[in-house]
């Protein structure tokens, strides 16, 4: 029998679906085979930026073995594009491209080779355009436009926000400082290269298997792209082997297999290549920011003045959410009274960017932890210390309205220093070793959708059965996080069976209720909090019919080891199959559906959407670095990181998506570029764009820090992107710690650190990073009064207790 | 052109009439339908569709399968004597070392001949090891883990 609070919730178990991973058996969306299936090829532009004069595939046509050919004139003439508010997409452009790697046509043929060699027979001709390939050249040739839409000539979207007088705060500071930082672009890399397959049945519905994050906006998209009712559509989600946000937007070849395989009456497959995933991409925007922060003597922040200009390249994608994100997170980890942000997404010609683990936020706390670490040497304070003494209060309001509940960064705090060693290294080591801390939060789930709409984000169908069996379905999609396990611990925990007793069918938007999508860190909250309110429905049901049968009123009942039982009377009860049985005897189909909304909370104020979420997680987390002199190299020795989960459900998942994170970050920081030359990337192979082996992976070490939060399902926030974002600083700070020298931007090449440390040797700042700024004009600011140290309302009462 | 070659995989042996430039990866997984076996580049820099062939890693999206006839080749679904898993297979489910799971049948046979060559390698060995196989989601911290529990218990079930 198990003891102790709970008997699945808080245990180690292994995830539902590792034995199919361990032995090849998970069924990813390219390992799909359909009887008469023809494959497909996208043949993509060779011009960053040029008006198509004239397509001709009559060659391609007639290659023997090929089906169908299709270009922009056989799809509906409708953008499309993730965000309502950029319509800018087309699967197959027709009129013009914008990027190397943009689709003109499509193939369908009798096997992958044939396909491909028949996009070589298509014949496209281009008008060159000037590619206009950074910032700096986007705002320089107004008249040159890559899209007729947008905030000015070039640029996507221009925002301003301000909340409260920043400048009077700076003129009473102690310390004002004013820093530049650059983050280079990177691309998500997951393993698995994205894949799918159309069948367009007889009967005229389609169903879509594809490697996506989203069904659900692949679904709505799919209606309106290719002009047919959305209810004859059916997109399931196979298995995705790595996501991280790259997974996120409708793609041209999933649309472009649905119309093949209309017009060839047969299912359609396409598996991009590696080089095309990098040109896919969405993956994280390069950003030029300016940091303006008052701090007192003692170190409190006393306002911020935050400037962002992304890079977007060619497409809307999420970008306009991925610019106020830029500027949405900097209040929820340290108390900031008054804040303004300003910040502009200007498109280029290169492949667009979107979201990317930490959407547009691991940017802005790059620049914000490395100026603490400057503001905190200034003022001759431990930056640990010094964070320390700025946390923002749990349960109140942020200057920019977003409402925090729990807040464990102290504690977590706290166990980095100690676990670390901080308070005997940091400034002691000798040199060429370093040590650097810092500090993040991250959203558990995006608090408003990506369309406005007042229906449940996520949704959960429980339902049991005489046999004793428990399904549950829901439109969540597991991208290796485990969301499938979560969801089938929390239901287990409910009922008091076990994970095994449970099958979790996922993804699937004929059978599942819709859930938005695994983004934004939001599927355990959200459908963590619809199964619970489902199988608490359930159980009810069971309990009553159990309880006439016992004799005893269901709130004596409990459930827990396979039993329905009287909690003072453990012998009197039956089995939980005998139970189910029996409320099916009573109830009849015992099927029931939760459902979860996030807490109406978005500020009333134009991007207020963009921010708020049900709670915040927490991560602190100190990395210890050598950086050899000789060659500019650095490596990360060893890190410590504490995350404030909310509540650990499942130690070993957290762990692994805190591990994750912290690999991905330290890619980020120390290798991975996504660039370009005249329009091509420069990097297109695993081999080129370096990332991460075990050989440059340290040992990492992960605490996790409880909070029990009263918005999260047993109190658990997120943590698959959150742990991500103050690796990066850390990093840097612990190089500044090591050799004194401040590198601004990343990555942190062995080449800038040699710099650096040279223009040191030559008695000047011994700094890398940009130093101009584009010559931009914001809008005039929204001015909003700072919402600031005001109490949190709104607070959910958790949906099934402790 | 085609061409009639005998592949032994998994102890079994087939004839199979391919394209005498399809890869390995692609026979095993498009002609014998062994899906186990995953693409992550095609180029030979990820380590994705390592195959074990007389107990070494090789490459299957870089191998042609008329140069390796008659040579014995392992797969994942190799890995489990029947319905009992391969002790490597156990760790990484019981550790959390599969996350999305794209990489794992590359890095779990790698890690098989490696335990192969070295029964109790140190934690820097199995690092060594695994360099070739890139994986995205883990921070390799549970897959090294896994590696290190399998290899006890192997060497605790042969003493």
């Amino acid at each position: 029998m198990t003891t102790g609070k709970f008997s699945v919730i808080g245990q180690s178990l292994p995830k539902i679906d590792a034995w199919a991973k361990v032995t090849g058996e998970t069924r990813f969306a390219d390992d799909l085979v359909l009887p008469r299936m023809a494959y497909a090829k996208l043949l993509r532009s060779s011009q960053a930026h040029a008006r198509i004069k004239r397509i001709d595939t009559s060659r391609a046509q007639v290659l023997p073995g090929v089906y169908a050919v299709i270009t922009g004139h056989d799809l509906p003439r409708v953008k499309f594009g993730i965000l309502p508010v950029s319509q800018d997409e087309e699967a197959l452009c027709v009129d013009k491209v914008r990027m190397v790697g943009d689709a003109v046509a499509a193939v369908a043929a009798v096997d992958e080779e044939t396909a491909e060699r028949a996009t070589r027979l298509i014949e496209v001709e281009y008008e060159a355009l000037k590619p206009l390939m950074s910032i700096q050249e986007s705002l320089a040739n107004p008249d040159v436009r890559i899209h007729e839409y947008g905030d000015g000539p070039n640029i996507h979207k221009a925002v301003a926000l301000q909340f409260g007088d920043v400048e009077s705060a700076f003129s009473g500071s102690h310390l004002v400082r004013e820093d530049v930082f650059f983050f280079e672009g990177n691309t998500h890399l997951p393993m698995e290269q994205h894949a799918a397959v159309a069948h367009w049945g007889p009967d005229g519905k389609l169903t879509l298997w594809s490697s996506t994050q989203t069904p659900h906006y692949v679904h709505r998209l799919l209606g309106k792209i290719l002009d047919v009712p959305q209810a004859h559509i059916r997109v399931v989600a196979a298995p995705v082997g790595g996501g991280f946000g790259g997974k996120l937007d409708p793609f041209a070849h999933e649309i472009a297999v649905c119309k093949l395989s209309q017009l060839t009456g047969r299912p359609v497959k396409i598996a991009l290549t590696r080089e095309e995933v990098f040109y896919v991409h969405r993956g994280r925007h390069p950003v030029l920011m300016w940091i303006k922060t008052g701090f007192t003597r003692e170190g409190a922040i006393t306002g911020m003045h935050f400037r962002s200009w992304l890079d977007g390249g060619a497409y809307g994608s999420y970008g306009v959410a991925s610019t106020f994100y830029t500027g949405a997170l900097q209040t929820v980890t340290y108390k900031i009274p008054v804040y303004k942000f300003e910040g502009a997404r200007i498109f280029t010609n290169k492949p667009p960017c979107g979201p990317k683990r930490g959407h547009g936020t691991p940017q802005p706390r790059f620049a914000m932890e490395c100026q603490i670490d400057k503001a905190a040497e200034q003022l001759g304070l431990d930056p640990a210390d010094m964070r320390r003494r700025n946390l923002a209060e749990p349960f109140t309001k942020t200057a920019n309205h977003l409402t925090v509940s729990t807040i464990g960064l102290g504690e977590c705090i706290d166990r980095v220093v100690e676990a670390s060693g901080w308070r005997e290294k940091h400034g002691k080591l000798p040199a060429g070793r370093g040590i650097g801390i810092a500090c993040s939060s991250y959203l558990t789930g995006a608090g408003t959708a990506i369309y406005w709409n007042d229906m449940p984000h996520s949704g959960v169908v429980v339902r049991a059965d005489r046999s004793g069996l428990v399904a549950i379905l829901c439109g969540a999609t597991d991208i290796g996080q485990g969301s499938d396990s979560v969801l089938a611990y929390l239901v287990a925990e409910v009922l008091g069976i076990q994970p095994m007793d449970v099958r979790v069918h996922p993804a699937d938007t004929d059978l599942t209720p819709v859930d938005l999508g695994s983004y934004s860190s939001r599927v355990t909250l959200m459908a963590g909090n619809a199964a619970i309110q489902a199988t608490t429905r359930l159980r009810d049901r069971i309990f009553e019919a159990a309880a006439r049968k016992l004799e005893v009123t269901p709130d004596r009942l409990a459930a827990r080891d396979r039993r329905v039982f009287v909690t003072d009377e453990p012998e009197k009860g039956m089995t939980f199959a005998e139970a189910v049985a029996l409320g099916e005897s009573m109830h009849g189909v015992l099927a029931f559906p939760g459902s979860y909304a996030p807490p109406k909370r978005a500020g009333k104020y134009k991007g207020g959407g963009v921010g708020p979420s049900p709670c915040y997680s927490y991560s602190a987390c100190v990395v210890e670095v050598t950086v050899d002199a000789e060659t500019g190299e650095v490596k990360p020795t060893e890190i410590w990181i504490a995350h404030d989960i909310g509540r650990s459900l499942n130690p070993l998942l957290v762990e692994g998506q805190v591990e994750g994170s912290i690999y991905m970050g330290l890619g980020e920081v120390l290798m991975e570029e996504q660039v370009f030359r005249k329009g091509v990337h420069k990097a297109p192979s695993m081999l080129e764009y370096k990332s991460p082996t075990t050989l440059e992976t340290p040992e990492i070490h992960t605490i996790l820090v409880e909070t029990d939060d009263p918005e999260g399902p047993f109190g658990a926030k997120e943590a698959g992107q959150g742990p991500l974002l103050p690796v990066i600083p850390a990093v840097t700070n612990a190089v500044h710690d090591a050799v004194g020298v401040r590198i601004d931007e990343t990555p942190i090449s062995p080449e800038k650190v040699l710099k650096a440390l040279e223009l040191g040797r030559q008695g000047k700042s011994p700094r890398v990073g940009p130093d101009k700024l584009p010559l931009f004009k914001f809008p005039e600011p929204r001015a909003v009064e700072s919402a600031f140290g005001q109490p949190a309302e709104n607070i959910t009462e958790r949906p099934f207790g402790t | 052109m085609k061409t009639q070659i005998t592949l032994t995989v998994n102890g079994e042996t087939r004839d199979l009439i391919v394209a005498v430039h399809k890869t390995l990866l692609e026979v095993l997984r498009e002609d014998m339908g062994l899906t186990g076996t995953k693409h992550g580049c095609e180029l030979g820099e990820c380590g994705t569709c390592t195959v074990l062939v007389d107990g070494e890693p090789v490459l299957s999206c870089l191998a042609l399968p008329v140069e390796i006839q008659g040579r014995d080749i392992r797969t994942v679904e190799g890995m489990a004597d029947g319905s009992r898993l391969h002790p490597l297979q156990q760790a990484f489910a019981e550790l959390g070392a599969a996350q999305c799971g794209y990489c794992t049948p590359g890095i779990l046979l790698t890690a098989e001949a490696l335990l192969e060559d070295n029964p109790t390698p140190s934690r820097d060995e199995v690092r060594v090891a695994l360099a070739g196989n890139l994986c995205r989601c883990t921070g390799y911290t549970k897959i090294l883990d896994a590696v290190e529990l399998a290899a006890l218990r192997m060497k605790g079930a042969s003493a």
